[in-house]
């Protein structure tokens, strides 16, 4: 079993409770923290912790925390990104849903470091009972004492809120995010000015994803040093994934990082390896945005070392030959799965959700989604190929925020990767007019063809 | 243009009014602006689920916003509706891990059964079908969204199932 610091308490009865959670050792760092740290020393063991943001970036908390500007006498927010909607991710609503105070303290303790007195958990709409889950622990902390004015009579103040979005993707960017929350259309803001500096009504403000803010209680309890000894190397810590497709336990797993990809595929402890012993095809290891790998670059890099659940291995070899951790989101196929519908479905979904402010974003996610359609129902072109390729070059980089890019990147790496499978849609379109055509024939059984066929 | 004409009744009750004044002070005093988008979800639910150019007026009088600033929320956000919807709303995802477990198929042999296309209520106005976007369920797939709850790990047998306890009006649709 590998370390558990997130779920260690997931599964006591009743643990969604105020009652049995503070039963548990719940509301320690707080304490610790109000009554014997100052707010910087907080920030400096999360530095040291080495924790790095766990919605999809990357970006070391600490560090984040650190630009928060203290010095303008302006009113500081923390603000949490519980706004999870990467396709493949469902991590965040597990920890909300069962250890809804987890996030609550590490909140407390969080706006604490940054000295905000006023927070916010954005969660997106669709979470809706999530967000009635999380308004009743709220009133409960304010009840039990941790909310509000002089908290433990140490004259911290600490108003905290949740706030429902509408049905956004985009909101998940956060000066989107931060837009959505003064009560505006989820437009991201052009950078600089950073929300460290300018955010939430013009304030200094920080955006952290709920794993990573659930994380800081144990950080504080434990210190920073004991974190950083777990995990690998820069990737320290354990970190949710979140796993669907064609697995036999899909469901949301804490690892440590470092775990190698074979272990947590295979083992019964994890994913339980291929639903129906199907042979793997490809996966996704950090949501829709990061670039889809083909079987032979999964469990080895290109130099064939082992895989490992780290943000360096998996993202070893560059777009080239590797990937992303990024949000955790790890979608598994088999040879029944098609890449070009599974890149048509994710075009689609960034066309929906390109709030339409930069050209390339708004008119390219919709030149892909209508390409690859055409492909996808046998209308496709031999040319078309090289124009996905095109019109993805022409997006990534371009944009104000990184929605191009993740709309830009699994195209590409779709095309990279499995190019053949292009070829074959176009070349045989009576072959794929059924909507589950490699159900019945996967693609390994007419790969032939396509290296037979001259243009 | 036709259906910005339907008429809705408009009826901020006390309780209403109550849960939006309890929204309006999680924000400063001359931020009113920022509840916006938790307050038309709570106003959206006590109208049927819908939101008409008069409804939305009144929201912005509410939030002492201009009616542009309420208009291009709701036309932004793909939870508020901006004509009458179906009573039971099946919302079911589409996006790729949903894709490989089947929703497809789900979601025409629902519409068959209801004898309705994607995006069209049915005659009575009972249940509408519709393709949403990932809503994060993707290890319990396939799925859709019914008011504020999931129903996860779809079967034809568990639709069946969920169309008869619609009609007998033993589905929650709200926590309140």
């Amino acid at each position: 079993m590998s370390k558990k610091i997130l779920l260690e308490k997931a599964s006591i009865p009743g643990i969604k409770t105020y009652e049995v959670y503070r039963q548990n050792g719940g509301y320690a760092s707080v304490e610790k923290a109000l009554k014997t740290m100052t707010p910087d020393e907080v920030v400096e063991e999360v530095k040291t912790s080495g924790l790095r943001g766990r919605g999809g970036a990357g970006f070391p908390t600490g560090m984040k925390w650190s630009f928060i500007d203290k010095k303008s006498g302006k009113p500081r927010h923390l603000v949490c990104n519980a706004d999870e909607s990467e396709p493949g991710t469902f991590k965040d609503r597990f920890l909300m849903e069962y250890i809804p105070h987890l996030l609550i303290e590490g909140m407390i303790t969080s706006s604490f470091a940054l000295e905000a007195n006023l927070s916010y958990i954005y969660i997106r709409g669709e979470y809706m009972w999530i967000y009635k889950i999380l308004e009743r622990a709220i009133k409960e902390a304010y009840a039990a004492g941790w909310l509000g004015k002089n908290i433990l009579g140490t004259g911290y103040n600490l108003d905290l809120y949740v706030h429902c979005g509408g049905g956004a993707y985009i909101c998940g960017e956060e000066t989107a995010l931060i837009e959505s929350l003064e009560g505006k259309r989820g437009n991201p803001r052009i950078k600089p000015p950073f929300p460290a500096v300018s955010g939430l009504w013009a304030n200094p403000t920080v955006v952290n994803n709920v794993e990573s803010i659930a994380a800081v209680p144990w950080i504080v309890n434990n210190t920073g040093a004991e974190y950083a000894k777990i995990g690998i190397g820069r990737s320290t810590g354990t970190k949710l994934i979140s796993a669907s497709g064609h697995i036999k336990n899909p469901g949301v797993y804490e690892i440590e990082l470092g775990l190698s990809v074979d272990e947590f595929m295979n083992s019964d402890e994890y994913l339980g390896g291929m639903i129906d012993d199907r042979p793997l095809k490809a996966f996704v290891p950090g949501g829709s945005s990061v670039p889809v790998l083909p079987a032979n670059l999964i469990y080895k890099t290109a130099n064939g070392e082992d895989r490992l659940m780290s943000y360096e291995s998996l993202s070893d070899g560059g777009f080239a030959t590797g990937s992303m951790l990024g949000s955790g989101g790890f979608i598994v196929y088999n040879d029944t799965a098609c890449i070009v519908r599974n890149t048509w479905n994710f075009s689609r979904f960034y066309h929906h959700e390109s709030c339409g402010q930069c050209s390339p974003c708004r008119e390219g996610t919709g030149w892909l989604e209508k390409v690859l359609h055409r492909i996808e129902n046998g209308h496709g072109r031999e040319e078309d190929i090289d124009l996905l390729w095109s019109i993805q070059s022409k997006i990534e980089g371009n944009t104000i925020c990184p929605l191009g890019d993740a709309a830009a990147w699994p195209v590409a790496a779709a095309i990279r990767h499995f190019r053949e499978e292009f070829e074959y849609h176009v070349r045989f379109p009576e072959k794929i007019k059924n909507r589950d055509h490699f159900v019945a024939e996967p693609f390994e059984k007419v790969r032939h063809l396509v290296a037979k066929q001259t243009v | 243009m036709e259906r910005l004409h339907i008429k809705q009744e408009i009826n901020i009750t006390e309780a209403l009014m109550e849960r939006i004044n309890e929204l309006l002070s999680h924000y400063p005093a001359d931020k009113k602006k920022s509840a916006l988008l938790p307050v038309l979800h709570d106003v959206q639910d006590a109208h049927d689920n819908w939101l008409s150019i008069e409804l939305m007026d009144k929201v912005a009088e509410i939030l002492e916003i201009k009616p542009i600033e309420v208009y291009e929320v709701v036309s932004f956000y793909t939870m508020f509706n901006q004509r009458p919807i179906g009573k039971y709303m099946f919302e079911f995802c589409q996006t790729s891990p949903c894709c490989l477990s089947g929703v497809e198929n789900l979601m025409d042999y629902t519409c068959d059964k209801l004898g309705v296309k994607v995006g069209e209520p049915t005659a009575d106005g009972m249940f509408e079908v519709r393709g949403v976007e990932c809503l994060g369920a993707c290890g319990y797939a396939p799925m859709m969204q019914l008011g504020d709850f999931f129903q996860e790990n779809l079967t034809k047998e568990k639709i069946d199932q969920l169309i008869a306890d619609c009609r007998d009006n033993k589905v929650t649709l709200h926590d309140k």
